[in-house]
């Protein structure tokens, strides 16, 4: 990984595409602003992951590469993921199963964190008997 | 054997064990149960193991094989493989010692920290002495400018009284706002409130909404929230599992926030392990550490703890406080932003409470509190923090007598009415315009006055329900907000609300140690990193903010004490007095003493001095007239009574509130009361006590003198003792009264009939009379000393009734 250096220019646009700048108090009145203009962009939040490696945080880094894939994740299926990360709430395969949903969703890092507890799970016995 | 009748108890333990740090609970060390600060049997021996691949395969004593979930993922993320070799071999004193000194650099430390496993840490910070913690934080903290949060909630969930406190919070100058929810289900409305409230008078205050943790992820999805903190960890696998979740599931939640651009900082601190009952006989400490290795391997930008709910039970044992500051290094050495603590009340005694703050505060941090109960402690859904809405002043006095910053500020009465009537009615304008809720006008008044929430008629309880079920149900966001604030008439809020919004895009906030300023800027690790290094690096206090912060509302100058005794002095025109050129006694000794004939002289000397009560004292008219220079009297049973320079010129009242006159007229009135004869005279030259009272005594035919200064300090004194001796002292002015000021003139004249008088005494009081009148004895000091004339001899002075 070559981490590109912090003083590349971002000019940061929304999920939906409209440009930071473009986020104003007139276009929110006029109804031109949408829940999708005030969401983080994925590119957004890996430059952010870039900054804090920069700054010697490379866990701050992972979490907002793992963040960044998530953003294209509904809400109810964020709250999914969660859940079923909970103790107890998951077997083995449903945790398998939620690994290649991340997987099939472009959410490859979130995968890998879902497999890796699912081993531990296994190991430790929190996984829900089934 | 015979049992005899039990010992009387000691009056000393009486008294001690009716003392408020006795209603604390102390803990012997146990350490089966954690209940010990610092190190336990039980801890692991710290130790690393690191296979060809770079994975840790052993950390602290435990093989991979039997990693516990927070072994495993530590292990998987947290440990910086490269140099945890270096780090868990360094020795434990080489590292306390790296840590603490100032010629190190904060990198190289946090390098280190990067390798180091939980129980290394644990044990190398464990080794420093209180005055090392605060110097260690000084410089490992990660962001330069401290700032603090704020709690705000109160009983009844009422939209309105929230938004008022938050903007009174921000008002203060908290950054962060967190809210929770005695009813849960209020929770959304409570958020909208808060949101509303915080973006008043200043923008860019981060709010919160602490509540479980499916429920706060769903109000950030809305944009009602901006960070999350509740984010809860813990340090044993099983309690862990009993806080129903695990490292995997936390991690997740943590990119969770993220995605939706929230800044996120994970809750733990010491001593809940043991509280849950699931510490495995580990130290406090240690499994802090792990906790705070944990956020670190999840990807948290930050931690709250040191002195969080369990804080009383890590203050119940030995070395706790020490842990719980501890535990906020723990968090800067791991290079993440600390909210420290500072937030459960940790004592009944103000003195322990208040010991348990300041060495976080001398030192500075990220977040001095995570947590300032900013409501009246009754009105703290959190439970009251160790610093409260009482507590205000007694914490910008503390900033100011320190010279540290604090974050907070002084409010004027103006300014806090103003921001409280502008939430209020914006929040007001919000529910009713989405539909949430009507509150009438009534209920923003008593609001913006309310104290807390005692004060205010409770709002129906359904109506703050209903309020929060449409929230969810019409799922307003945050640009519905934006949008009603802005058709109402609250343009500045809307776009304030909205620049939180922008903010979320723009993703910066979510670095380590981020806050706005209130200009939007954002103060982070990345744009305002802590440099200190030792004196003259570091955050500094600028002029202006030292200013802000001495500006107290308490604060008084010399000029607002001589107001006051201005505003005391008898009107003019009244009394003895024909002219009206100001209130004082002529000061040159006025040919034949006759009064008020100098009005409208030059030179600083005004007219006849006039008599009158001041406000709301009962004392007679009086007005003091100055005669000729004194001569020594003859009388044997003349006693003098010496005045001050400025007495009845320039003060006016005593330092207990007494017009001047009217002590010297008690004294008087006790003089005469015993058959002598009192003679009044000004000593002009000095307002040194001893000389005045020295001076009449001399020139008095009894050869005994009586001397009063203006601000009500007297003496009695007798010819020919050495200045600094005396016979009585009435040295506690702002205590005396008048029947005190009587008796004194009787002993005076008792001694001049060659008596021996029982002396008066000083009342006493166990009060701090001295930190509440000096800086007035050195504003009144100064007045006496303008007013001595040098080498002018004392005059005679006439008191007409």
């Amino acid at each position: 990984m070559t981490p590109a250096p912090e003083s590349e220019p971002v000019a940061p646009q929304a999920l939906s595409g409209c440009p930071l700048e473009e986020i104003t108090l007139e276009a929110a009145v006029n109804g031109d602003l949408s829940p999708a203009d005030l969401r983080i962009h994925p590119e957004t939040l890996r430059h952010q992951a870039r900054v804090a490696e920069e700054h010697g945080n490379s866990q701050l880094g992972e979490n907002l590469r793992r963040a960044a894939e998530l953003t294209a994740v509904p809400d109810d299926q964020v709250l999914e993921v969660y859940e079923a990360l909970r103790p107890g709430r998951s077997t083995l395969a449903e945790l398998e199963a939620t690994a290649d949903r991340l997987e099939a969703a472009d959410a490859p890092l979130g995968a890998t964190l879902v497999r890796e507890a699912a081993a531990v799970y296994e190991r430790r016995g929190v996984l829900k008997p089934g | 054997m015979t049992k005899g009748p039990a010992p009387r108890r000691l009056g000393r333990f009486i008294g001690l064990d009716a003392r408020p740090v006795n209603l604390d609970g102390f803990s012997k060390e146990d350490q089966d149960a954690g209940l010990v600060a610092f190190a336990s049997a039980n801890d692991p021996e710290p130790s690393v193991e690191v296979d060809a691949d770079g994975r840790i395969t052993e950390l602290d004593g435990m093989p991979a094989a039997d990693f516990d979930l927070i072994d495993a993922f530590i292990a998987a993320h947290g440990i910086d493989a490269e140099a945890a070799r270096e780090a868990v071999s360094l020795d434990d004193v080489e590292f306390a010692r790296l840590i603490v000194d100032p010629g190190t650099p904060r990198e190289h430390v946090v390098r280190l920290a990067r390798g180091a496993t939980p129980a290394k840490l644990a044990r190398v910070v464990a080794l420093l002495r209180p005055v090392e913690l605060q110097m260690a934080i000084a410089k490992m903290r990660v962001r330069r400018t401290p700032s603090s949060q704020a709690h705000v909630t109160n009983r009844l969930d009422d939209p309105l009284l929230l938004a008022a406190d938050a903007a009174t919070a921000v008002a203060f100058g908290f950054r962060e706002v967190e809210t929770t929810v005695p009813v849960n289900r209020d929770a959304p409305s409570n958020a909208l409130a808060v949101l509303i409230g915080s973006q008043v008078g200043a923008g860019g205050a981060l709010t919160q909404c602490s509540v479980e943790e499916a429920m706060e992820l769903e109000l950030a999805l809305h944009g009602l929230t901006t960070y999350a903190e509740t984010v809860s960890v813990y340090g044993t696998e099983g309690a862990f599992i009993d806080g129903d979740d695990t490292p995997w599931s936390k991690a997740f939640l943590c990119a969770a926030y993220a995605s939706r651009g929230l800044k996120m900082r994970v809750t733990s601190g010491g001593g809940a392990e043991a509280l849950m009952g699931a510490a495995e006989g580990k130290s406090m400490f240690f499994l802090e550490s792990r906790c705070v290795a944990l956020a670190r391997a999840m990807g948290a930008q930050g931690v709250q703890n040191g002195g969080i709910d369990a804080a009383s039970v890590v203050g119940s044992v030995p070395g706790g406080m020490r842990e719980l500051l501890a535990e906020n290094l723990l968090v800067m050495l791991r290079d993440l932003e600390s909210c420290s603590g500072n937030d459960a009340l940790v004592s009944e005694s103000d003195v322990r409470r208040t010991a348990h703050t300041v060495p976080l505060f001398l030192a500075g941090s990220d977040f001095l509190f995570s947590g300032f109960g900013s409501i009246l402690r009754y009105d703290n859904m959190f439970g009251p923090s160790n610093f409260n809405a009482e507590d205000l002043d007694d914490f910008l006095v503390l900033q100011r007598d320190w010279d540290v910053d604090g974050a907070l500020r002084p409010v004027t009465e103006e300014r806090m009415r103003e921001v409280r009537g502008r939430a209020a009615r914006a929040t007001q304008a919000v529910y009713r315009e989405l539909g949430l809720a009507a509150f009438d006008d009534d209920h923003v008044e008593e609001v913006v006055v309310a104290e807390g929430s005692k004060d205010i008629t409770p709002p129906d309880p359904r109506a703050v329900l209903r309020a929060a079920d449409a929230i969810l149900q019409k799922d307003i966001g945050i640009l519905d907000v934006v949008r009603a604030l802005a058709r109402t008439g609250f343009e500045e809020e809307a776009a304030r609300v909205l620049a939180m919004g922008r903010a979320r895009v723009a993703g910066d906030y979510l670095q380590t140690a981020a806050i706005f300023d209130e200009r939007m800027n954002v103060l982070s690790k990345v744009t305002d990193p802590n440099d200190y290094a030792g004196p003259g690096t570091g955050y500094e206090v600028s002029p202006a903010r030292r200013e802000e912060m001495a500006g107290i509302r308490q604060q008084r100058s010399r000029e607002d004490y001589v107001a006051r005794q201005a505003a005391a002095a008898p009107e003019v025109g009244g009394g003895a007095s024909g002219g009206g050129g100001g209130g004082g006694a002529t000061d040159a000794p006025a040919a034949d003493g006759v009064c008020g004939k100098a009005a409208g002289t030059t030179g600083g000397t005004t007219g006849g001095t006039t008599g009158g009560t001041t406000g709301g004292t009962t004392a007679a008219a009086y007005s003091i007239v100055q005669r000729g220079v004194a001569r020594p009297g003859t009388d044997p049973l003349e006693v003098c009574v010496g005045v001050s320079p400025a007495f009845a010129k320039q003060l006016w009242l005593t330092m207990s509130g007494l017009p001047v006159g009217e002590a010297l007229r008690q004294i008087v009135a006790g003089i005469e009361e015993e058959g002598c004869v009192a003679r009044l005279l000004r000593v002009r030259s000095t307002f040194d006590l001893g000389v005045i009272g020295l001076t009449a005594a001399q020139l008095a035919g009894s050869g005994i003198g009586v001397g009063l200064q203006a601000k009500g300090t007297a003496v009695i004194n007798r010819r020919g003792l050495p200045p600094l001796a005396c016979l009585e002292l009435l040295s506690i002015a702002p205590i005396l009264t008048a029947a005190l000021y009587r008796d004194l003139g009787v002993n005076a004249a008792r001694y001049a009939k060659g008596l021996q008088p029982e002396p008066v005494r000083n009342p006493y009081t166990g009060q701090a009379i001295e930190a509440r009148y000096h800086a007035e004895v050195v504003a009144l000091a100064a007045v006496e000393r303008e007013a001595c004339e040098r080498d002018a001899p004392p005059v005679d002075l006439e008191m007409i009734e």
